[in-house]
């Protein structure tokens, strides 16, 4: 059987998945992280941002001194974005942003490279990233780590680390429906190799709840 | 969309980003909203640097505003004109394309603008 390519892959067990899943899916997504948080706060007041695949966009109004612009490869995610928070958003794609290059003056990008299915990609989205800040301007980046020993999916180091990841949605009078999502579960050390590998320098990183982040900038600062 | 918004957006066609004729997305039949949005002044001085201006003008003219001056004002001279500020402030954040399309002067290419939400997903042929 032929293989079908890295993007028709994504399209079924990424893209698809989440505009079926979106409001079920956002329902569940409402808390901010604390590290994310605070990385927004400490902005200055009228700076300017984007949140790449920003989902249901509740990064949007957490310093709402910020011009912060949310995308994501979802429509459906994209249409609560605005909807719920008033979202500044477009649909378009991680590999394939919509925006003028060293225009602002920071990046987050959570929980979105780990769902590209080859490492050229990854580091490609990686290399997007960096190419939209400012000299000096910072990119924090959250992937979910192979290392997560304590939560109960239960998958450690020497797992596989390219994995389907089921999303059970529950609707009342329904039966329950499974959508199986596309994971690359990130290793200690991988998302700072990738950032590198990108043409980016990294400032800071670390592990926060089951996940790898980074903070980075690009090169010729 | 924000008017302010459209600064930051260019084509999503890899080929067009060394075209400067792929910046500013050009705004065709656009419908435009008015938001009532509390003023912050340090908000307008401080995305200042951040900002095209010659991109603002064009795109400012394109929309029916008023001629902007040709050169951007500094942060002191904003921070002088109130009027200016308030100029910019309803230009930038409380105007608002909610329908219309987005068209890129190098490629052609059209991106549609529907409740207010820009869509830059590429056909196959152009990613």
């Amino acid at each position: 059987m032929e293989q079908p390519s890295a993007e028709a892959y994504e399209a079924t067990h990424v893209h698809s998945v989440y505009n079926a899943i979106a409001p079920h899916f956002s329902s569940t997504r409402h808390k901010p992280w604390p590290l994310i948080s605070s990385f927004l706060t400490a902005q200055p007041p009228g700076a300017t941002g984007l949140d790449v695949g920003c989902g249901n966009g509740k990064y949007l109004p957490v310093n709402p001194t910020l011009h912060i612009f949310g995308s994501d490869r979802s429509e459906n995610l994209v249409q609560l974005a605005r909807a719920e928070r008033n979202g500044e958003v477009v649909v378009a794609d991680a590999l394939s942003l919509p925006y003028r290059e060293c225009s602002v003056d920071f990046v987050i990008c959570v929980a979105v490279i780990h769902h590209l299915s080859t490492r050229e990609r990854r580091q490609e989205a990686i290399q997007a990233l960096l190419r939209c800040v400012r000299a000096g301007g910072k990119v924090l980046v959250y992937a979910w780590a192979l290392e997560q020993g304590t939560s109960r999916r239960g998958w450690d180091e020497g797992s596989e680390q390219d994995t389907l990841v089921p999303w059970v949605m529950r609707s009342k009078g329904k039966p329950d429906a499974t959508y199986q999502r596309y994971y690359h579960l990130y290793r200690e050390g991988e998302l700072e190799e990738d950032v590198v590998a990108a043409g980016g320098i990294i400032l800071e990183s670390g592990y926060e709840k089951d996940n790898w982040w980074v903070v980075c900038s690009s090169k010729e600062t | 969309m924000k008017v302010l918004s459209l600064n930051f957006l260019t084509c999503a066609v890899k080929a067009c980003k060394s075209s400067s004729d792929s910046y500013p997305l050009h705004p065709q039949d656009a419908e435009l909203v008015q938001d009532e949005i509390e003023l912050n002044p340090d908000m307008l001085i401080n995305v200042l640097p951040r900002l095209d201006w010659t991109a603002l003008r064009t795109t400012s003219s394109e929309l029916g505003f008023p001629a902007l001056p040709e050169q951007a004002p500094t942060a002191e001279e904003l921070q002088a004109d109130e009027k200016m500020i308030r100029d910019l402030h309803h230009l930038l954040l409380e105007t608002q394309i909610s329908e219309g399309k987005l068209v890129c002067a190098n490629c052609g290419h059209q991106y549609a603008v529907k409740e207010g939400i820009a869509n830059f997903l590429l056909p196959s042929h152009l990613v």
